[in-house]
């Protein structure tokens, strides 16, 4: 009865499980299509007559867009770890003043819209001659992570017993000792969650690229696929290759890193 | 300071008590070193941006403006245009509809596979990880596929509508189904999150008021209702609040399916936003910032909710 019961579950969890992904596999499968089949009608539902004609095509013109988008993807990590790992440990562990309204400070700025910050940032960067370039995006993709690592990093160091760094102390090391030998190590957790967040985040940025990167010839590939999308309406299957390609760290990310990930969605909205 | 001077006054503890009072002095300072960063850098590019952006919308700031440093003075003007243009209620009414829509949606779907994947099943856990892939797919990719199936000679959804005798709708080029078409792939988007916030939520009920319901006989549906939404309210005010806050900011989504078109049709807020800015050829960035602001303002007012929210629930 009971197993009969979990395998009807499991039917019905994939079903809908298959609904969910089908744009997923669609994109997958326009990505295969030959461009004569592109506008077959009805289209055709599996790629029975796979090409790589599209693959191609997206590698050869999205690879150098592929490049920087990972370099502003890691840029972006060591920006949102230097300035958040400290933060969090202090809000966690030596109690500043004003940590209330820190917490209050971190909240507003993951409200404030990113068209407001990208207008912001454009008003700045005009004057310092920092539009177009890879430090500039960095620098913006940073403000969507950083609040969030704070965030998570004050609530994961808050979970360090206070024994560990007493301990640490009466052996007579400096907090910044205690900090990186003892704290940092503990916190690799919650490290990759940050880290993984902020690559994601920058390497999937759109507005900040569409909007500080307008009239660069260094473009990350979000607007590539843009700009591709615009050029040609026609080659779909290149379009849903690059798209393909440029999920997959994505898709990299979810199998090695899923139990991360989950820690990381549900640590900004529920407390334990 | 102050402990040294009291040091006469108490004769017997006052050595501890200045030691402890440097100490924590000291603690006070290590703290602010630590915090520097942050701090700089929420002030270098969180408030300057925003000091900016105000400063933009009370100017009259054209792109030579911007470079000259000479933009006229207008006060609230912008303001007042954009409230009293025709465009300011089409805007409200779609950033109502988009965003109201997005979540409700979100959240009921979310819940019912909260639930469903509640009790542990064959695959439930690798299932249950699937549904993440929409939530961490780039936006660019998650649109432009959903704009090539909604496309209207060739897109997949007309065809698979056909099969049942329906005939082509223009979903991205009609104005009557831009916003449905824009508001469907976003609801998309957030089920993952709505999902897996509300997994967690369920995760904290205590599986013993199931049973002791179970023996009181209650049927699935009554166990949901007075157990299960009850317990999940705090949860699901935070849930729907923060995808209040995410979908007032959406740009992405929209802009690469519709533009905000046509006419008009599926134009945010935050999209109205977007394209004085940096979607016409002619950017026009103070009329730009005015919308950006209210949308903060909307946000701000959400924002409050949730800390007041957050604030009740730690007081018990």
């Amino acid at each position: 009865m009971k197993a009969q019961k979990t395998v009807w579950k499991t039917a019905v969890g994939v079903v809908l499980t298959g609904v969910m992904l089908f744009p997923v596999y669609w994109m997958f499968n326009v990505s295969l299509t030959k461009t004569g089949d592109m506008r077959a009608d009805p289209p055709h539902w599996f790629p029975w007559d796979p090409t790589f004609e599209g693959y191609t095509a997206a590698l050869g013109q999205q690879l150098p867009a592929l490049a920087t988008s990972l370099f502003i993807g890691l840029g972006t990590v060591a920006l949102t770890l230097v300035v958040s790992l400290p933060a969090g440990f202090a809000l966690a562990k030596l109690r500043p003043r004003g940590a209330r309204t820190i917490d209050f400070l971190l909240l507003v700025a993951q409200m404030i819209p990113a068209v407001v910050m990208a207008m912001g940032f454009y008003a700045i960067y005009i004057r310092l001659g920092l539009l177009n370039t890879v430090a500039g995006l960095i620098v913006a993709d940073s403000t969507l992570a950083v609040p969030f690592g704070v965030l998570l990093f004050r609530a994961f160091m808050a979970g360090i017993p206070a024994e560990v760094m007493a301990a640490a102390q009466i052996d007579g090391a400096s907090t910044w000792r205690t900090f990186r030998s003892i704290v940092l190590p503990l916190s690799r957790n919650s490290v990759i969650t940050v880290s993984l967040f902020a690559f994601l985040w920058a390497w999937s940025d759109f507005i900040f690229a569409s909007t500080l990167n307008r009239s660069s010839e260094v473009i990350p590939v979000t607007l590539g696929i843009f700009r591709y999308i615009g050029n040609n309406t026609t080659q779909w299957n290149s379009i849903m290759a690059t798209a393909v390609i440029a999920s997959l760290p994505a898709a990299f990310l979810l199998i090695l890193a899923q139990r991360y990930i989950a820690a990381g969605v549900t640590a900004g909205a529920v407390k334990d | 300071m102050t402990a040294l001077h009291t040091e006469p006054a108490h004769a017997a503890r006052p050595r501890a008590r200045a030691g402890r009072g440097n100490q924590r002095r000291a603690q006070r300072w290590t703290a602010l070193a630590f915090l520097a960063p942050l701090l700089v850098y929420l002030a270098v590019f969180y408030a300057y941006p925003l000091y900016r952006n105000i400063d933009l919308s009370v100017h009259d700031y054209t792109p030579r403006a911007f470079i000259q440093g000479n933009p006229e003075f207008t006060g609230l003007r912008h303001y007042v245009v954009i409230v009293t243009d025709d465009a300011f209620l089409r805007a409200l009414s779609n950033t109502a509809v988009f965003t109201l829509g997005s979540i409700a949606v979100q959240y009921v779907i979310g819940l019912a596979l909260a639930v469903f994947f509640h009790r542990n099943f064959r695959l439930s856990a690798v299932l249950r990880a699937m549904f993440l892939v929409p939530w961490l797919l780039p936006l660019i990719v998650s649109a432009s596929t959903w704009s090539w199936m909604l496309n209207s000679e060739n897109g997949i959804v007309n065809a698979a509508l056909q099969a049942f005798g329906i005939g082509q709708i223009n979903w991205l080029t009609s104005p009557d189904t831009s916003l449905l078409a824009v508001t469907v792939a976003n609801i998309w988007l957030g089920i993952p999150f709505n999902l897996v916030i509300l997994y967690a939520g369920l995760q904290n009920i205590s599986p013993s008021l199931y049973e002791a319901a179970g023996l009181d006989g209650a049927n699935a549906w009554e166990r949901f209702r007075h157990i299960t939404f009850p317990l999940l309210r705090p949860v699901s005010m935070i849930t729907l609040l923060l995808g209040l806050i995410y979908t007032l900011k959406v740009v992405d989504i929209i802009w690469i399916m519709t533009r905000g078109g046509p006419a008009d049709a599926s134009t945010t807020f935050a999209i109205w936003s977007y394209r004085e800015a940096f979607g016409t050829g002619q950017p026009d960035f103070s009329p730009a910032a005015a919308v950006g602001n209210l949308l903060i303002v909307i946000a701000f007012v959400a924002g409050l909710a949730h800390v007041r929210l957050q604030r009740k629930e730690e007081n018990g």
